[in-house]
């Protein structure tokens, strides 16, 4: 696998199987993903957008084909070693957040740093920084109910980097938020894309959105078609 | 921030919620505490009889009294240590509401068959010389006040002074105690001569016959040689252990064990029922919070402890407070109960099974939903949030 190919998916397939049906989602998909790269998928509902961030993202397993990330064959992991693989690679940003309501601010950011050794002031130093990054140092002590969408979803990139992964993985990340905030959110990703050389895959259903990645890739009936964007 | 955090976080997330499950463990537990210290206090008879103890009763039923001729009988058997012989005198004091447990006991004997209790050379001898004399237990000395020296007036319910009345003047000689806490120290003992010279009817019968054999593995034996030797006489007796006496006479007021097996059972099962559809819903309502926990890569077995430690603290936090109020509520009433109900304590035992219960409680209602969360996937978990 080249050296600069974070993820390599070769000849990937998804099959859901409901009572007796079966339903293929990819069958036969190959992508390549550069290291640090932003990349949007886009397309259609129910053309496995979604599916397919699961099985980056490793919370899903492809019915046949091989998922390589940075050398490691992530579809051939248990469950366990799939848990510890995330934890050390993957930033989650997801359209609704899933911060933990009974956790401020601070708190939320720290979950990640629980799967780690690092000592709690190295934990709070991690978290300082990283709630600086997305500007909340303010509303560290706030609860998700006292904040507002775009500030919940600057809590949730701040959880997502705070570990240091080399991935982040955004589900709809300005799904639920106006224009202007949305803009927001995404020149903060794209930050985090060019200062911070994190590997972005972002699905979206805006092509606003889509823009501000460096392609955009076309989902369509289980196949690709990538699309260069002006950045 | 750690694990036991997230799970007081989660714990307290809903402060009614958890008052209220609280509650219910508590009350079942001050439940709990409660009737075992009862069950206790009725079985501290029973627990504390010695074993090679046996009692010999009129066959009819123990109100029936033996010929006095028994005692030597008695006496003669083999393996047959040591005899004595005791009559109910249906005792009260100033107010017939107010009964004691009073006997006139053989003295010379007594002491020798329950050589549990415990009283000074000094003061048993002067008792044995004072016919008018009696001894009373720690616990009744400390539950009417009376002192050594004390002039204390008892009156019967059943027998007649020959002087008229039914009122007998005794002088407190002593105080015995007991070896153990447990042994019941709440009663009276005084000269079977002086009651038998005194009292206007009743004749030289005993009440009962109380022995020690030589071993407890020939009591079987004894006992079945006492009640030949009296077989198709007009008196015929019924020998039993002591244990066994003491339980028949507490059967009397019904299965006391199977009553409280009830209660608690009931109140177990309630709670559990309770608490565990509690649990259940809980952590249904954050299957959303338990996929996102997973996303971030923590491990199904490290979500499945936080469940099972957040429903045992659960158990354990009603469970403490339940027992700990049981404790005080049985410690303020048992000087005023000590009467009817002695040794009404919250003992070790009590505690340590109260905490079996606790660790049981809390795992019971733990386990669906951490195994639950422990199989949850994380798509269906996204899903189904």
């Amino acid at each position: 696998m080249n050296q600069n190919v974070i993820f390599q998916l070769n000849n990937v397939s998804k099959q859901f199987v409901k009572g007796k049906e079966s339903l293929s989602i990819f069958d036969g998909l190959d992508l390549s993903i550069q290291k640090g790269d932003f990349v949007a998928i886009m397309g259609p509902s129910g053309s496995g957008k979604t599916t397919l961030l699961n099985l980056l993202g490793g919370v899903d397993q492809p019915t046949s084909g091989e998922i390589h990330f940075d050398n490691e064959r992530i579809d051939e992991l248990s469950e366990n070693q799939l848990a510890k693989w995330r934890a050390n690679n993957v930033g989650f940003i997801f359209q609704f957040y899933n911060l933990m309501p009974m956790l401020n601010a601070a708190r939320n950011v720290e979950l990640p740093l629980l799967l780690t050794n690092l000592s709690s002031a190295q934990r709070q130093q991690s978290v300082k920084t990283a709630l600086e990054l997305v500007g909340l140092t303010d509303r560290a002590k706030h609860m998700p109910g006292e904040l507002s969408g775009g500030q919940l979803q600057r809590v949730a990139i701040a959880r997502a980097v705070v570990s240091d992964p080399k991935l982040l993985l955004c589900d709809e990340p300005t799904g639920d938020l106006d224009r202007q905030t949305a803009d927001e959110i995404l020149e903060m990703l794209q930050l985090l894309n060019r200062e911070f050389e994190k590997t972005i895959v972002m699905v979206t259903h805006d092509p606003a959105a889509a823009k501000y990645a460096n392609r955009t890739l076309h989902l369509d009936k289980g196949q690709f078609v990538e699309k260069e964007l002006v950045t | 921030m750690n694990d036991l955090f997230l799970v007081y976080k989660n714990l307290t997330r809903k402060k009614m919620r958890l008052f209220l499950t609280s509650f219910a463990i508590f009350i079942a537990f001050l439940i709990f505490g409660a009737v075992s210290a009862l069950k206790g206090s009725l079985d501290s008879g029973i627990e504390m009889s010695a074993d090679n103890r046996l009692v010999v009763v009129h066959k009819t039923n123990f109100t029936v009294s033996l010929p006095y001729a028994y005692v030597n009988k008695v006496k003669s058997i083999e393996g047959v240590k040591d005899v004595t012989h005791a009559n109910w005198f249906g005792g009260y004091y100033q107010e017939p509401a107010s009964q004691i447990v009073a006997m006139a006991v053989e003295p010379q004997t007594y002491f020798d068959v329950y050589n549990e209790l415990v009283i000074a050379p000094e003061e048993k001898q002067r008792w044995l010389k004072n016919q008018t004399g009696m001894l009373i237990g720690k616990r009744m000395a400390k539950v009417y006040g009376w002192k050594i020296g004390d002039r204390v007036p008892i009156s019967s319910n059943i027998f007649s002074h020959k002087q008229g009345g039914h009122t007998w003047e005794f002088v407190v000689d002593g105080i015995f105690d007991a070896e153990e806490v447990q042994t019941d120290t709440g009663y009276m003992i005084f000269h079977y001569k002086y009651f038998k010279e005194t009292q206007s009817f009743g004749g030289s019968n005993v009440g009962w016959l109380v022995l020690t054999t030589d071993s407890s593995s020939i009591n079987e034996k004894v006992a079945k040689a006492i009640d030949m030797e009296f077989a198709n006489s007009q008196a015929e007796t019924e020998t039993s252990t002591e244990k066994a006496f003491n339980k028949a006479f507490l059967e009397q007021l019904g299965n006391i064990g199977l009553i409280i097996f009830s209660v608690v059972f009931m109140a177990f099962f309630t709670i559990l029922i309770v608490v565990g559809n509690t649990m259940v819903l809980a952590v249904r309502e954050r299957t959303n919070e338990i996929a996102v926990l997973k996303t971030l890569g923590f491990k199904s077995i490290r979500i499945f402890k936080m469940i099972l430690m957040e429903s045992l603290l659960l158990a354990f936090i009603g469970g403490l407070i339940g027992l700990a109020v049981s404790y005080l509520v049985i410690q303020g009433v048992s000087e005023q109960l000590a009467r009817f109900l002695p040794n009404m304590v919250l003992s070790q035992s009590i505690i340590i099974q109260a905490l079996v219960y606790m660790l049981v409680l809390g795992f019971v209602t733990g386990i669906v939903p951490a195994m639950s969360a422990l199989r949850l996937n994380i798509i269906s978990g996204f899903n189904r949030g």
